[in-house]
């Protein structure tokens, strides 16, 4: 069906070359907007082709780490909107198996903060996410977003305070255990991964 | 520094408690970091660009239907 055969443009070469640097990226970011590896994927799959099909209307030399991360996000709300998984980041859940988490020694941190970060309401997370954790500025999560810069900047400042309380609350929450215990392991975590420094 | 403003019967709320605040915060950053850089520096599954592959034959004509 098709027509004569084009070849390659200097254009989608570029567009195809900086779109696969990115796949990690998108990767991540699904990751954390599904809380599930494999749906992530997937996620992060459809954003990508999304991103292929719409490259006429991508500007080389602007942020393309920006548009294709909106993309990802308009997917994943779109398709959630649809048909997502119930399951996945039901609050209560998420609350109900942080108190649950049950071995003091193992090194859980890191799902605790997974956990902690399930129990916030997703525009606060995403926010959380692209600025603390992506590296974007609070104009380009806005942009990504579709919101005010002042609004992206007010989720990030209530995910960060419910965050640390949700972290510290784990603890007093756990019987027989000293309060704190998450936000504990945190610290020395951080600390060991800052000093390390790879 | 501490504000001097505040009644004095809560010295204890002061510049020590904002500074635990921020340690606890900038680990919750670190981790956070950590924890997305895990995924980003995870080696990307060959179906990512198998499927940009074949999107990029069909775009260019290249493969055969």
């Amino acid at each position: 069906m098709n027509g004569a055969p084009k070849p390659p443009s200097a254009d989608d070469t570029a567009f195809k070359k900086e779109l696969v640097t990115l796949i990690p990226h998108l990767r991540a970011f699904a990751r954390t907007l599904t809380g599930d590896p494999t749906a992530a994927d997937d996620l992060a799959q459809d954003a990508m082709m999304k991103a292929w099909d719409a490259r006429a209307s991508y500007q080389m030399g602007t942020n393309m780490k920006a548009w294709t991360f909106m993309i990802l996000r308009n997917q994943f709300y779109s398709e959630k909107r649809r048909s997502w998984r119930q399951s996945q980041l039901d609050q209560e859940a998420a609350e109900r198996t942080l108190v649950a988490v049950d071995d003091p020694e193992s090194p859980v941190a890191l799902d605790e903060l997974r956990l902690a970060l399930a129990t916030l309401p997703e525009e606060q997370r995403e926010a959380l996410i692209l600025v603390g954790a992506g590296g974007f500025a609070y104009e380009e999560a806005a942009d990504i977003c579709q919101c005010a810069v002042g609004t992206v900047k007010s989720r990030v400042s209530r995910a960060r305070k419910a965050l640390q309380a949700t972290l510290e609350k784990g603890g007093y929450a756990r019987d027989g255990r000293s309060a704190g215990d998450a936000m504990r392991s945190i610290l020395a975590d951080a600390d060991r991964l800052s000093s390390v420094r790879n | 520094m501490t504000d001097n403003s505040n009644p004095p019967r809560k010295p204890a709320k002061g510049g020590a408690g904002l500074e635990e605040a921020r340690l606890r915060q900038q680990a919750i950053g670190v981790k956070l970091r950590h924890m997305f850089d895990e995924v980003v520096n995870e080696p990307v599954p060959d179906e990512f660009l198998d499927i940009l592959r074949r999107a990029d034959e069909r775009a260019t004509g290249g493969g055969e239907a």
